[in-house]
């Protein structure tokens, strides 16, 4: 990996909103060839930093390099070698499938053979080849996100701006849309994606920061996170005798209770004790498995729902 | 496979979008651009014009209309792409996000719709013209030259149209452009009838509007006549572009890009 000129290299990084901060001295180096994960509860400002490393966005300041160009608003050069997936589909509902393809190439200023044949192979690369010359509100909602992924690679992008690219689709999807990432990442690209699931972003990012409030909380590999930041062991219990059972419990100083609604996770370096007390009440239902990246989010960002 | 188009042209591939759409409906579209006026011209041109029993401005009423009606359909197209159409692209279906992750700046996707209302006028105009000339009502062959002038004349009410759409959150707003804006302008900018005969005021006000401008210029041309004051009136339809324009960019900029 070339670690001396970061694809994206961001300082210092605010933005506010009537007064609000919502993106507050964010950092970020991303590496050439790296797929990197941008990880936050609703309103973290995911979006608004994509936005800005996209110069759709004036941020109010920082600094801002994607691909050792400084960004500023209204340049439009960087968006050269750039494919963005933008949280909502914006595809065009005038057009059929081949010809969003086609016109989109044409906003890059690409026409002719060789954009044909390439949209052919994007077709066939986003599994949509039987569908081109449907129109676009005859596709379904995976359909759709696999034709916009397509639609993000008609300039050879060096780049790939994703936001929550699987979110709303069936798991059958997902697993297409992570299969045609890995192939994107091996082939040279570097990814920047944005999602709210955390086995997504644990099987497909290299590295990952946690944000919350416009600010990085945590960032490193999937496992270096929760090696530092959780347990090993999980147990998560249910049933309504939970209480009278964590009354008795005599927890070690190590072993970590959270509630969870009618659950109750048990974060613990050592799980035999907890499991075997636990066999003492039949009636309790329990599992028991390693930590993982949701249980770093949830300590990170906190239980409560983000509605404001 | 990367090239970049030349910076005054980036305008196009907006432009050409927007064309390709219209044309999948082309039926439709030219059937109204043909039909709409043929009726307006039969039924008041000859309907209401066989009641006035004099000609007007030396014209039979009918010629006096169809040459009002290039300009106010140049205008009426214009205003509806730039509003309704135009709004949709912008806020229903993100049309013009999709276009900003391209290497395309709001500026040219602005200039582009400017340029398409230009072009939609122009066709309306020739469709107008077309009409016209088939049921005689053309001079000669110096009409011709209402086309370039429609489009100067769609250009001018779609960027107005689009300082509208700038500040609109749902298709009704457009509503009091229409009723407070166009709809007087088309009755009182000498469409249907000379505007001699208004009181003062009103006539004050129809010359600071631009259709009475377009008309001015266009009319002549329908009727075998030669325009006066040329420059006087191609300067307020281009002064309407040019503050009508910037304050367009500023304003959806400030909604888009924020
Ligand atoms: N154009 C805007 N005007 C005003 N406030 C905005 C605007 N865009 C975003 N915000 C606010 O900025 C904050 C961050 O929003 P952002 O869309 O970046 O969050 P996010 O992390 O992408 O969230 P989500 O996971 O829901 O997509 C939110 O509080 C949001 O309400
Ligand atoms: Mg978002």
């Amino acid at each position: 990996m070339d670690t001396t000129n970061p694809v994206v290299n961001i300082r210092s990084l605010c933005k506010s909103y009537d007064g609000q901060r919502v993106v507050d001295n964010f950092d970020l180096q991303v590496q050439r060839g790296e797929c990197f994960g941008l990880l936050g509860p609703n309103g973290a400002g995911k979006t608004t930093i994509l936005r800005m490393m996209l110069g759709m966005t004036p941020p109010e300041s920082g600094e801002l390099n994607i691909l050792e160009q400084p960004v500023s608003q209204g340049s439009y050069q960087v968006r050269q070698k750039i494919g963005v997936v933008p949280q909502m589909d914006n595809l065009d509902p005038d057009f059929s499938v081949v010809e969003n393809l086609r016109t989109y190439a044409s906003y890059f200023n690409l026409s002719g053979e060789i954009v044909r044949n390439r949209i052919q192979e994007l077709l066939e690369f986003a599994r949509l080849t039987n569908k081109a010359d449907e129109q676009i509100d005859s596709l379904s909602g995976g359909m759709k996100r696999r034709l916009t992924l397509a639609r993000a690679l008609v300039n050879a992008p060096e780049l790939l701006i994703l936001d929550e690219p699987t979110t709303g689709l069936d798991p059958q999807a997902r697993q297409l849309i992570w299969q045609r990432l890995r192939e994107l990442k091996h082939s040279g690209h570097t990814l920047i994606m944005t999602t709210h699931y955390m086995e997504e972003a644990q099987r497909l990012c290299d590295r990952l920061a946690i944000m919350d409030h416009g600010k990085v909380i945590v960032q490193g590999t999937p496992q270096e996170l929760i090696d530092a930041h959780v347990e090993p062991h999980v147990i998560e219990v249910v049933g309504n005798d939970v209480e009278r059972w964590q009354a008795q419990f005599n927890k070690q100083d190590s072993t970590r209770f959270e509630s969870l609604g009618e659950s109750l996770f048990i974060y613990a370096q050592d799980e035999k004790p907890v499991i075997e007390d636990l066999c003492k009440f039949s009636h309790l239902d329990f599992i028991h498995r390693r930590a993982n990246l949701e249980d770093v989010f949830l300590k990170m960002t906190g239980r409560d729902l983000r509605e404001e | 496979m990367k090239t970049q188009q030349t910076a005054w042209l980036r305008w196009y591939p907006v432009w050409s979008r927007n064309m390709r759409v219209w044309r999948k409906l082309i039926g439709p579209a030219l059937l109204g651009n043909i039909g709409e006026p043929l009726l307006y011209l039969l039924a008041l041109g000859y309907g209401l014009g066989s009641f006035l029993g004099q000609k007007i401005e030396g014209l039979e009423y009918v010629v006096f209309l169809a040459s009002g009606l290039v300009c106010s359909s140049a205008m009426n197209t214009a205003s509806f792409e730039g509003m309704y159409s135009a709004y949709t692209r912008m806020a229903v279906q993100d049309t013009w996000i999709g276009m900003l992750t391209a290497p395309l700046t709001l500026r040219d996707i602005i200039y582009a719709e400017v340029i398409w209302c230009g072009t939609k006028s122009v066709i309306s105009v020739a469709a107008i013209l077309l009409v016209a000339t088939a049921m005689g009502l053309v001079a000669d062959a110096r009409a011709i030259l209402v086309l370039p002038l429609g489009w100067l004349v769609g250009a001018c009410f779609g960027s107005m149209a689009l300082v509208m759409t700038s500040i609109a959150k749902t298709y009704d707003f457009f509503l009091y452009y229409f009723t407070l804006l166009v709809t007087p302008m088309l009755l009182l900018s000498g469409v249907f009838f000379p505007i001699d005969g208004m009181p003062e005021l009103v006539q004050t006000i129809a010359k600071i509007l631009p259709l009475y401008h377009a008309i001015a210029l266009m009319r002549p041309l329908m009727i075998g006549q030669l325009p006066t004051d040329v420059l006087l009136h191609l300067t307020v339809l281009g002064l309407y572009i040019l503050v009508a324009l910037p304050i367009a960019i500023r304003l959806i900029s400030r909604r888009l890009l924020r």
